[in-house]
């Protein structure tokens, strides 16, 4: 093989990759924050006896499903990639991510999937408090999850606790490895995340039926609920945000020059913010730059005239490339801020009594639904990208990390995931806004034996109120 | 005391995957069934008596995965980059089925039929992959410098082609003894028909494969046709024959349970066979468990965990099987 044809190998492996990954990501952080949301909506029930709990519960346990199930299928494709696309860093790297990921499975997967059946088609068969018992156990579950994958991605970018012997990863303390120095940020951040990105989810729909005056009281529930969560978490996010920066300018500091599109240092002068700019990696500058002085020390240094560590400050070969994290990121904290601007405005129309009423707040609400996910997104790129050259930070250059297949052979099950993804995920979000659009119903259909899911289901779009497409009548069964 | 870890673990995993072949086996074979019985209210029968279980069936196999990396790292690596095209081929398929669970029933009545395909394609595709990826690893897997140094296309052989239809007929009998254990009625009588058939197209491809392995294997003939093996060995077949006869007479006095455990059996014999063959080499035909191995210390710290865990995920998924026990028939739909 010629050497392009490598690299375009190397590439496209590197492009399947960031594909599933990012499509799997999604799932698990809409099931993650539901999982929450439904616990707490189960247990209000328990203590209230509020019918309308139990009704949001029914409702929004369907979404739930939904994301669980395709989290679970592209999540399988990912615990497969390591080996298939990325053999150099599973036999150098296997001894800690191995372990690691055996115990998402044990302590994480099975528990979720054990419980899941009763939470799912279990209200019939046990009793309210063991049903809520399981509820609260794929909740924890989720964040277990998260713990162990997380522990396992921030150990890549923060190795500690090991030592190399003939070329492969020894673990020598479990405990450095799993509580490595970006861990903790990494793992707040992104169970913040998953809330955020959730609770947008719900504030958006309930906005939706709000502006088209589908009003009952599940619906102003729920976006009240829903706002309160945002306006704890955004502004909790975008303090985490600024330490997990800290904590990256100190193990990472070329991720940070390139987020920052940060050239050089001048002697003596502090580092300006660049809000605006286009890096260029060959000729080492920023086109069309926009700065404010002193701020860029001002936020990471949190100093007036402390520098940061500039991109020429380290070889070509070893920067990350700054065009694309540069731009991630503020698309990531914009988004933050809008997230912020959101909560305050909620403030605002409670004060006023306006919540449900104020056209201007439920239609920001409404366009602000997909951005949690979006933002997510946005930060992965950035964390991910900004970590490159290497697949195991200063350990392993992700260019040894790869396996050796053919560009044909990546190229198409590149094509084939990025065909059955989009297909099949893609069918799973129009299901996912079609039931978001008929909303919650009093009295929501139990989803109680396996027999009635489909009652729960099916059968609720037939009779539920404005949903009559008129090329689908139940009589149009197939036969 | 010395504890012996890659044995630990090489159990661990083939247990494992033992739990993962019988557990995902029928409800895979449900999937494989699907096109045989073509009433919607038959086909929401079937998925439904698997519905809350198939989740934590599928886990298993995640778990053979993680464990394999955990464990035994080169063999992951290995193993997954030779099956590179089957391996990404059966994920996909296990995609197209996985999400019929949940897309059938939120699927407008004319949309329905198309999620029906998905699970049968879904479920063909990846029963026929996983059986290629046996048959392609029975026969052995070429390796340089502790890397994959074969052909792409090496796992397309008439073995592997045939294991992977053996591997249909395996899981649709587990199917098809799951329904007569799981329903009643018209769709229960169906099924006792179709178990017959299978059970006998399974004896032949167990005889098939028990003939043919040895033929392109010489070590796996020396295992089993050498004395004192032999005689250690026999009961095995012999194990075949006899279940074999008591599940075609459970299928003639209509019994409701008992098919299903026997066919359980039938496929738990059949996986021991290959296991004895290839015992102790985690890639054939001469990569051993030993060689393959990550450091005690991280073997020796997974197996904290999977000893204690494992045994309450066994307890909990015996309790969630319990809580969905007994018959979903076609009738309680219309309550
Ligand atoms: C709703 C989602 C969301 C929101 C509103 C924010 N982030 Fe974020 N951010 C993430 C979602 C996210 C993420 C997707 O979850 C990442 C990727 C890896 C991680 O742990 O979190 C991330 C990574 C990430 C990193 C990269 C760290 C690294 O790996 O080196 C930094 C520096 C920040 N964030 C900082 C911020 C700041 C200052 C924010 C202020 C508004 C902010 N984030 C809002
Ligand atoms: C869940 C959200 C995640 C997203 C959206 C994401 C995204 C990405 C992207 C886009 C790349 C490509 C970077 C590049 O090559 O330029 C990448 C690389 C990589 N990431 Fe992540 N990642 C995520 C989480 C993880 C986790 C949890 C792990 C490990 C446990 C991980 C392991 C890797 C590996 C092994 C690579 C190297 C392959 C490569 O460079 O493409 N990622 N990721
Ligand atoms: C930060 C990144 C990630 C987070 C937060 C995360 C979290 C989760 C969660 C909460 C679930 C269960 C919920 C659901 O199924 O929807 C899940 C499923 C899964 N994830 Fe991820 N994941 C991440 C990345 C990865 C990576 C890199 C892998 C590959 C090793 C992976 C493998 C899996 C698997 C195999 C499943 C299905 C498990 C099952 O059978 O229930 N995940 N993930």
């Amino acid at each position: 093989m010629s050497e392009s044809s490598v690299d375009l190998a190397f590439n496209l492996a590197r492009i399947q990759f960031g594909f599933t990954i990012s499509f799997h990501i999604i799932f698990p952080a809409i099931t993650i924050g539901l999982a929450s949301f439904l616990a707490v909506l189960e247990a209000k029930w328990l203590l209230t006896k509020q019918s309308l709990y139990l009704d949001l519960y029914h409702f929004w346990v369907k979404i739930f499903s939904l994301c669980f199930g395709m989290g679970v299928v592209s999540g399988l494709v990912m615990a497969y990639q390591f080996g298939t696309n990325w053999a150099g860093f599973s036999t150098f790297a296997g001894s800690v991510t191995g372990p690691l990921l055996a115990y998402e499975v044990l302590t994480a997967f099975f528990l979720e999937a054990g419980f899941l059946g009763v939470m799912l088609f279990g209200w019939k068969r046990v009793g309210p408090h063991l049903h809520f018992a399981a509820t609260c156990v794929v909740a924890v579950g989720t964040l277990i999850s998260a713990t162990w994958i997380l522990a396992s991605n921030s150990w890549m970018h923060t190795p500690q606790g090991f030592e190399i012997i003939n070329g492969k990863v020894i673990p020598t303390d479990w405990l450095a490895i799993i509580f490595n120095p970006s861990f903790p940020y990494r793992l707040v951040h992104m169970v913040l995340a998953a809330y955020l990105a959730t609770a947008l989810i719900v504030v958006s729909t309930a906005a939706w039926h709000l502006l088209k005056d589908k009003r009952n009281p599940l619906i102003k529930k729920m976006l009240s609920m829903g706002m309160w969560m945002i306006l704890i978490v955004a502004p909790l996010q975008a303090v985490v945000g600024d330490f997990h920066g800290l904590n990256t300018l100190k193990y990472q500091p070329a991720k940070i020059a390139a987020i920052e599109g940060h050239w050089e240092n001048v002697p003596g002068q502090a580092t300006p913010l660049i809000l605006f700019g286009w890096p260029d990696m060959d000729l080492e500058k920023n086109h069309f730059e926009v700065s404010v002085p002193h701020l860029g020390s001002l936020i990471l240094r949190h100093s007036w005239d402390a520098q940061v560590p500039a991109l020429k400050e380290f070889p070509k070969a070893d920067r990350p490339n700054s065009t694309i994290v540069f731009w991630t990121f503020r698309v990531m904290v914009g988004f933050g801020m809008l997230m912020i601007f959101l909560a305050l405005f909620s403030v605002w129309a409670r004060w006023k009594q306006r919540l449900y009423d104020d056209k201007m707040f439920l239609r920001f609400a409404l366009l602000m639904g997909p951005t949690g996910l979006v933002t997510i997104l946005a930060g992965w790129f950035t964390t991910e990208i900004g970590r490159q050259p290497w697949i195991v930070y200063g350990l392993m250059r992700t260019a040894d990390a790869v396996t050796k297949h053919t560009t044909s052979e990546v190229s198409m099950t590149l094509a084939a995931f990025v065909l059955v993804y989009f297909a099949v995920f893609g069918v799973g979000v129009i299901y996912m806004i079609r039931l978001l659009k008929i909303g919650p119903q009093p009295g929501e259909i139990l989803s109680g034996d396996p027999l009635s899911i489909n009652k729960g289901t099916t059968e609720d779009f037939i009779v539920a109120p404005e949903f009559h497409p008129p090329h689908s009548t139940p009589s149009e069964d197939d036969k | 005391m010395h504890i012996d870890l890659p044995l630990i673990w090489a159990i661990i995993i083939l247990f494992g995957i033992m739990m993962y072949v019988m557990m995902d086996g029928f409800d895979l074979g449900i999937g494989i069934l699907y096109p045989f019985f073509n009433i919607k209210e038959d086909r929401d029968v079937m998925m439904n008596t698997i519905a809350p279980v198939w989740d934590g069936n599928e886990t298993w196999l995640v778990l053979g995965g993680a464990g394999l990396l955990a464990a035994f790292p080169l063999a992951y690596s290995v193993i997954l980059s030779a099956f590179y095209l089957p391996v990404i081929s059966m994920l996909l398929a296990l995609i197209l089925r996985g999400v019929a669970f949940e897309f059938r029933f939120k699927a407008l009545e004319h949309e329905r039929h198309f999620w029906d395909k998905s699970f049968i394609v879904g479920s063909f595709a990846a029963t026929f992959f996983q059986g290629v990826i046996l048959g392609a690893y029975l026969q052995g897997i070429k390796v340089v410098d502790n890397q994959f140094a074969g052909g792409q296309l090496d796992w397309i052989t008439p073995f592997s082609i045939f294991t992977g239809l053996g591997l249909l007929v395996t899981y649709s009998l587990l199917g098809v003894t799951w329904i007569i254990m799981k329903t009643s009625g018209e769709l229960q009588a169906k099924s006792y028909y179709l178990a017959r058939i299978l059970a006998f197209l399974l004896l032949a491809f167990i005889l098939a494969v028990s003939v043919w392995t040895p033929l392109f294997n010489q070590a796996i003939a020396e295992r089993w046709f050498t004395m004192p093996n032999m005689l250690w060995l026999s009961p095995i077949p012999l194990l075949v024959a006899c279940i074999f006869y008591k599940l075609q007479k459970a299928l003639t006095e209509k019994a409701h349970v008992s098919p299903f455990i026997y066919a359980l059996l039938l496929v738990f014999l059949g996986y021991l066979g290959l296991g004895i063959s290839i015992w102790p080499n985690i890639i054939p035909p001469d990569i051993s468990l030993y060689m393959a191995s990550s450091p005690p210390q991280s073997q020796s710290f997974a197996l904290v965990g999977a000893v204690i865990i494992i045994p309450l995920i066994l307890l909990y998924t015996a309790w969630s099987y319990y809580v969905f026990r007994g018959k979903v028939s076609a009738d309680d739909h219309y309550h």
